[in-house]
């Protein structure tokens, strides 16, 4: 591979390993669910096709850059699903947010 | 290099989401960890693919991310309604 090749790899799949750091440490820091899965499904969805964009560099023959980047585009289009899905159960079964807005709205069990 | 640092850090986060998912509060906490889990796995196997030279197991990280977002999926339907039956009303 020639040089500004593997330096594009390189710092794609660092900066995606940066992303995933950030969503592990969002998980374990912030107070709420809420905003934990804010921090995971953005965070680690979007490293994660970082780091198989930048493993693309490294495959030697077609298929596995064809399999890398199916699995990109496949945590893209379901890691923000999931999430989305898991927000929606959680609100339905009740779980309280920490962070509120002002009028007391995002409350389960708000009026409006 | 650059790749036993990715690797590093995605065993780091595999870690602290199964941290969360002992700790967790709510059933929703551990999903949400698990999910992460599944997602640091197929980067694991493709990182480590890579790392060693071997990148022949890429077809089980296809077929893991499929699988644990269906698992995903399955656990809140499960978590929501009680129940996986197909016949349950999603009202709400």
């Amino acid at each position: 591979m020639s040089a500004i090749l593997e330096f594009i790899a390189g710092a794609l799949v660092l900066v995606g390993a940066g992303f995933v750091l950030v969503s592990g440490i969002g998980l374990m820091r912030l107070p709420d669910l809420y905003t934990r899965t804010h921090a995971v499904s953005v965070s680690d969805s979007f490293g994660a096709v970082l780091i198989l964009l930048g493993l693309a560099f490294y495959a030697t023959d077609p298929f596995g850059v064809i399999k890398l980047l199916t699995i990109a585009v496949f945590l893209l289009l379901t890691g923000p699903a999931a999430a989305q899905a898991l927000v929606k159960a959680a609100y339905s079964r009740g779980v309280a947010a920490e962070i509120e807005a002002g009028n007391g709205a995002g409350r389960p069990d708000d009026p409006a | 290099m650059i790749l036993s640092i990715a690797l590093g850090v995605v065993l780091f986060t595999m870690l602290l989401a199964l941290i969360r998912a002992v700790r967790g509060p709510t059933v929703f906490d551990r999903i949400l960890a698990v999910n992460a889990f599944g997602t640091q796995t197929v980067l694991l196997i493709a990182v480590s693919g890579f790392f060693t030279g071997r990148p022949d197991f890429l077809d089980l990280a296809v077929l893991y991310a499929l699988l644990s977002f269906i698992g995903v999926l399955a656990v809140l339907r499960f978590a929501k309604f009680g129940e996986l039956a197909d016949d349950v009303r999603e009202d709400g």
